[in-house]
């Protein structure tokens, strides 16, 4: 996983609540067996029309946005499926931060399985982030995990809380699989005390490698 | 011991370790599979060279974007297909059991794993799906993963968890005749919001949810991630024990015996705490329609669209605002004079027997408005059978609705089955987002009562007054 520290950029503001992973990334997209290449379908029914074309005034397509890699938006941001196509087309797309004043907990998980920061402000926070990114050319935010601190070197600061464990796996790009099976021995012991049960042995042959 | 909740109680007997500083390590008894969320998990066990750790742990299905067409035809959409084959190949290769297209047992993976004993009391179950919630109904906590995540539980049959809080939603009373489980989910979800309960798992309880068959308890728990629950469950109690007890992969003679005395002692302790606790009184609720893009955006089915100034907060109005834009509808319209172009009778919330006799109990007799398409999509196949025993299917398709085979079909539209632009279809599946069935497409969500009354009426029509033939 692609370690997050401190990232500077661009910030985009979406201004909607509730926006849900089918608007993130639709479903005919969730067909590709691939991790990569979802990032032109990002919002693609809030970017493109039906036939294909761009709708050239949604905040993603305008140019002095073309450059963003930080998103700030309404309240329960990423709520309903649990696709991680969402976080993939986000991430491929060039986002690194996520500002919201709150997260769908799949999605907050997802995000932090691959490097995109997901930073939990509250709506006073969110709002004059929203406002600056629309009224200040070029506004830029930087955001440190190291220090749980955001800024934009115009008058604007805040802190933002992380757990702990989540922001040690993010600062350091873990493999959180890895960390797991550092537990093998307990893994183990928990599998002799709680065996499969005889029927998932049994009935389950007939299933298995046809 | 202090006193215990369900919910902790599960937990509880699930930490494998809690080493210091980082989440619990929890152990997962029963991963479910299917084809959209897990390509890319079996792609980084090859990439890393690990196995999946326990392959009868792991029960795999293809449900999400499989035809509901004939089971013979071919699939005509070519990356469904090689979706398909991937997860086929996946379980050859790692030894995974799979209930694949021509499978007797097939069906939408939240219906299968209850339907064939899988899913049992007590029990962690994951799944990359957030309706994963439905399992919950057995007294198991059961939550939607990501991808990551799948490849997390493939390799190691644990996922490191940040403890939720817990929230008991406590109902009262009877639910009046024609008020159904799926009335009552949403009814909670307009009262607390689509992000009331983010961050917690739900334990219903009272009365209300005591008197609830195993069918309804399913559709209560499967619409808990709408309100953004990690997860929501109800403790065991006989009525679980009833439709659990000979299924196929449940425990058997004494070992039944021994786990139903298990399975006696998963129940909130009294005096336990809950982080909150809500009280709903059953017999305030109606049959609910929702009328904008969320789930939390519903009313009852006697009332009508809400003015754009009853909304406190200006965010929430902007979002009333799209919505209504989106849904084609003026603020103020009663809903029964909302038309409908199509009609969905399927779904993980709303496709067990239970839903298609109720369905099929509006629908005798009668006929489905010559402007509506409606179509009734079993949950699996073993549903499809029953129905057809108890001859359902003759009533809808004498009454003009389509009778397909099973699979998520229309709730997602990742198969064939879809709304045109600016069709407007009443739907017994869990979300009515903008474009989950259709670019463009209208939904508004129902119990399965009030779909096929809709049908048959061509406008939305309050149940409780439906002369029954």
């Amino acid at each position: 996983m692609q370690p997050f520290r401190k990232h500077t950029g661009v910030v985009v503001p979406l201004d909607k609540v509730n926006v849900d992973t089918d608007q993130i990334i639709p479903k005919q997209f969730l067909k590709r067996i691939e991790r990569t290449g979802f990032g032109e379908f990002l919002f693609y029914d809030w970017r493109f029309s039906g036939d294909g074309k761009k709708i050239a005034d949604f905040i993603l397509h305008q140019p002095r946005y073309a450059k963003a890699s930080i998103l700030v938006a309404g309240k329960n941001f990423g709520c309903g499926s649990s696709r991680e196509h969402a976080v993939w087309a986000l991430a491929d797309y060039g986002f690194r931060v996520v500002i919201a004043s709150s997260f769908a907990d799949i999605f907050a998980n997802n995000s932090l399985k691959n490097g995109l920061l997901t930073v939990r402000l509250n709506d006073e926070q969110v709002a004059e982030i929203t406002r600056r990114s629309k009224e200040i050319e070029n506004y830029q935010l930087t955001v440190d995990l190291e220090t749980l601190h955001v800024e934009d070197g115009q008058g604007f600061a805040a802190t933002f809380a992380m757990d702990e464990f989540s922001r040690h796996c993010l600062l350091d790009g873990l493999d959180d699989i890895g960390l797991t099976l550092q537990h093998e021995a307990e893994i183990g012991e928990y599998e002799t005390r709680h065996p499969v049960r005889p029927e998932m042995k049994e009935e389950m042959k007939d299933l298995l490698a046809r | 011991m202090p006193p215990r909740t369900l919910f902790e109680k599960i937990w509880d007997a699930h930490v494998v370790a809690a080493p210091e500083g980082q989440s619990a390590l929890l152990y997962i008894d029963l991963h479910l599979v299917h084809e959209v969320t897990s390509p890319q998990a079996f792609d980084g066990l090859r990439t890393s060279g690990r196995r999946v750790r326990q392959p009868l742990r792991t029960v795999a299905t293809v449900d999400h974007n499989i035809p509901t067409t004939p089971r013979g035809l071919p699939i005509t959409d070519p990356i469904a297909a090689k979706q398909i084959e991937a997860l086929q190949k996946n379980c050859r290769e790692f030894g995974v059991p799979l209930f694949d297209m021509d499978s007797a047992d097939q069906g939408i993976v939240h219906i299968i794993g209850p339907e064939l004993g899988i899913t049992l009391p007590g029990m962690t179950i994951v799944c990359g799906d957030s309706h994963t919630s439905t399992h919950g109904a057995f007294g198991s906590l059961a939550f939607g993963i990501g991808t990551s995540e799948v490849e997390h539980v493939l390799a190691t049959q644990c996922l490191p968890q940040k403890k939720p809080k817990t929230l008991q939603i406590h109902v009262s009373g009877k639910l009046a005749e024609g008020v159904t489980a799926k009335d009552l989910a949403l009814g909670i979800i307009g009262q607390i919001g689509t992000d009331g309960a983010t961050g917690h798992v739900i334990e219903y309880a009272g009365d209300t949810v005591r008197g609830l068959s195993m069918e309804a308890r399913m559709t209560l728990c499967n619409m808990s991630i709408e309100a953004g629950a990690r997860a929501g469950l109800i403790a065991p109690d006989d009525t679980t024990f009833a439709y659990a007890r000979g299924r196929r992969f449940a425990p058997k003679g004494k070992d039944w015996e021994e786990a139903v005395a298990g399975w006696r002692t998963l129940a909130s302790d009294s005096g336990a705490k809950f982080d909150r606790v809500i009280e709903i009184d059953a017999t305030s609720l109606a049959p609910f329609v929702t009328w904008g893009t969320n789930p939390g955006m519903v009313v009852a089915v006697t009332a009508r669209v809400p003015e754009l100034n009853s909304f406190a907060q200006d965010a929430d109005r902007r979002a009333a605002e799209q919505a209504l834009a989106y849904m084609g509808l003026d603020p103020g319209t009663p809903i029964e004079t909302i038309t409908v172009d199509r009609v969905f009778i399927g779904s993980c919330t709303n496709s067990r027997i239970e839903d298609l006799r109720a369905a099929a109990r509006v629908a005798k007799g009668q006929h489905v408005n010559p402007k509506v398409r409606a179509m009734v999509v079993p949950g699996s196949q073993a549903i499809k059978r029953a129905a057809e025993q108890e001859g359902l299917h003759r009533i809808f398709l004498d009454a003009g609705f389509e009778w397909r085979e099973s699979g998520c079909s229309m709730c997602l539209g990742m198969n064939p089955d879809i709304l045109q632009p600016g069709e407007r279809c009443a739907s017994t599946s869990n979300r009515n987002f903008e474009g989950r069935q259709g670019r463009g497409g209208r939904t508004h969500l129902v119990s399965p009562m009030m779909a096929a009354a809709a049908a048959i009426a061509g406008h939305f029509t309050d149940i409780r007054n439906w002369r029954f033939q």
